[in-house]
């Protein structure tokens, strides 16, 4: 998919909208897990690590205690490795401390399908026993699109969209702006 | 029978471009973390097949080709010569028809004669990995090499690379030769002139069919690939020096007038190995003769990542295993 040629139908989030939103998510998951302590904060690649880093930082801010924090890529755990194309480019997945009895807070840029976030939790489960995984996402397009009973524990905004058109969370790690968007396919 | 070219095969290092070579080595480095875990696997290649089809002996490829395939959860079926019915009689190319048969998604194959990866893929419907073909190429071998020294120099574009012993039948030179050459490195050979060709830089390029051979890849800069009459002319002043492995069967066709000689000479002693750079390493692809080609000090020294070598073989092969059979992906 050629991401240049998508024409963009609205702009649901502008950068301070996503920080009031991020600063939201930290503070809703420190109170729901009664602090910082147990936390462990993991970002999928690649639109979630930036964000889970926010939520790091805005957490060490309310709690005075910094997060472990890490980073999952999903690839190698894909449902669809076996559709025709070309590879999808494997990145490393970084969970340096133990993961065992520790509060894992899956963040992501957007909930759709659910299919990252299976994938997540399967390899979550590889590197040990977490005592509890939960679910943060920033955006989230609604249970209709669900294909898996994944829902999320933390949402910055709920953004119901029709099959064809396509979020896009812009990070200024990775795009000029930051800003939310809901993009369509130009008409043929 | 033409199969769609989406480089599925990994046949050698010489058809391959730096962007390519960079692309595997990329790769692998994202896998190498997967070994380090407790549950060293993952889903990747669950319900692919990989066959290791080894005409020729080896522990050490094929465990390896093993447990990289085991590691992404693909079912690996070991066929070695001694058990196939090759014995019995049975072409190369319908041993294959009849793997192939069975439907495996890869096969890896080994074979003293050269080409015989390159015929296989042409028949084969599963993607062929070159384990080994005679003195051509040893693909696998020479990126786990360029993973070594990219761990230990940070970079390949620039180094000087010594490579010592028995070139001419070698395709461990061969292959690390091309993929050196095409990164930016500077490579030097050595060792007793009946096993190194005076001309080799110009004899490179013999034994591949010349269907395969893609003008692309030639030797891009022929000053990049230097033989030297001395060993101590190829290690001075080297960054990596690479130690092959002399095959002691080769003592009787002449090549050398004793073991003892070659060692005298040619084997890499601490005296010869203070003529590199101080922070040189010392690669040799195993199994090494101790006290012939590489004494014992100098392999049990901290600047030999021998052992590296093994380990790093694991991480490529999976990284070219998913490569080759790993499929695609559709939308997010």
């Amino acid at each position: 998919m050629d991401e240049s040629s998508l024409v963009e139908k609205s702009r649901i989030m502008d950068s301070a909208r996503m920080k009031r939103a991020v600063s939201r998510l930290a503070s809703e998951i420190v109170e729901e897990n009664h602090g910082a302590k147990e936390l462990y904060i993991v970002g999928i690649r690649r639109r979630g690590v930036p964000l889970a880093e926010r939520i790091v930082d805005k957490i060490e801010a309310l709690e005075g205690v910094r997060p472990v924090y890490g980073i999952i890529d999903i690839t190698l755990y894909r449902d669809d490795l076996s559709t025709v194309g070309a590879n999808p480019i494997v990145n490393r997945t970084e969970l340096n401390e133990d993961i065992d009895g520790k509060i894992v807070v899956l963040v992501d840029d957007v909930l759709y399908t659910g299919r990252t976030i299976r994938a997540a939790m399967d390899q979550l489960m590889d590197f040990g026993r977490p005592k509890k995984v939960q679910l943060a996402v920033l955006i989230d397009r609604g249970r209709e699109h669900r294909e898996l009973p994944i829902q999320a524990d933390f949402i910055g905004k709920v953004v119901p969209t029709k099959q064809t058109e396509i979020i896009r969370v812009m990070l200024k790690e990775f795009d000029d702006l930051e800003a939310v968007g809901i993009f369509e396919r130009p008409a043929e | 029978m033409e199969k769609p070219y989406r480089r599925r095969d990994l046949l050698g290092i010489r058809n391959l471009t730096a962007a390519e070579i960079n692309g595997i080595l990329d790769t692998a480095e994202n896998f190498r973390e997967i070994n380090t875990r407790e549950i060293k696997k993952v889903p990747t290649l669950r319900g692919k097949t990989v066959i290791n089809l080894f005409f020729e002996n080896s522990t050490r490829t094929r465990t390896s080709f093993e447990l990289a395939a085991k590691r992404l959860s693909a079912d690996a079926v070991n066929i070695s010569v001694s058990s196939s019915s090759v014995t019995k009689g049975e072409t190369i190319l319908d041993t294959a028809l009849n793997l192939d048969a069975m439907q495996p998604d890869c096969i890896v194959v080994r074979h003293s004669s050269a080409g015989v990866p390159h015929q296989l893929a042409k028949v084969s419907k599963a993607a062929i990995i070159n384990a080994g073909d005679g003195a051509n190429e040893h693909p696998t071998q020479a990126l786990l090499d360029a993973m070594t020294i990219r761990e230990h120099k940070k970079k390949i574009r620039g180094l000087n690379v010594a490579i010592v012993g028995d070139i001419l039948h070698s395709r461990v030179a061969r292959s690390n030769i091309h993929l050196l050459t095409k990164l930016g490195a500077k490579v030097k050979v050595a060792g007793p002139g009946t096993l190194v060709p005076k001309d080799f830089e110009h004899l490179i390029d013999i034994g591949e069919t010349p269907e395969s051979i893609n003008p692309r890849s030639k030797i891009q800069n022929p000053k990049s690939l230097e033989v030297c009459q001395h060993v101590e002319d190829a290690i001075r002043g080297a960054d990596v020096v690479m130690i092959l492995r002399i095959q002691r069967e080769r003592q009787d066709s002449a090549y050398f007038p004793t073991l003892r000689e070659y060692s005298i000479h040619y084997g890499l002693t601490n005296e010869r190995l203070n003529l590199a750079k101080e922070d040189a390493i010392v690669l040799h692809p195993g199994p090494m003769n101790r006290g012939i080609e590489i004494s014992s000090d100098v392999a049990d020294s901290s600047r030999s990542l021998i052992l590296d070598q093994v380990k790093y073989g694991v991480t490529v092969r999976m990284a070219v295993l998913y490569l080759a059979t790993g499929g695609s992906m559709t939308g997010g």
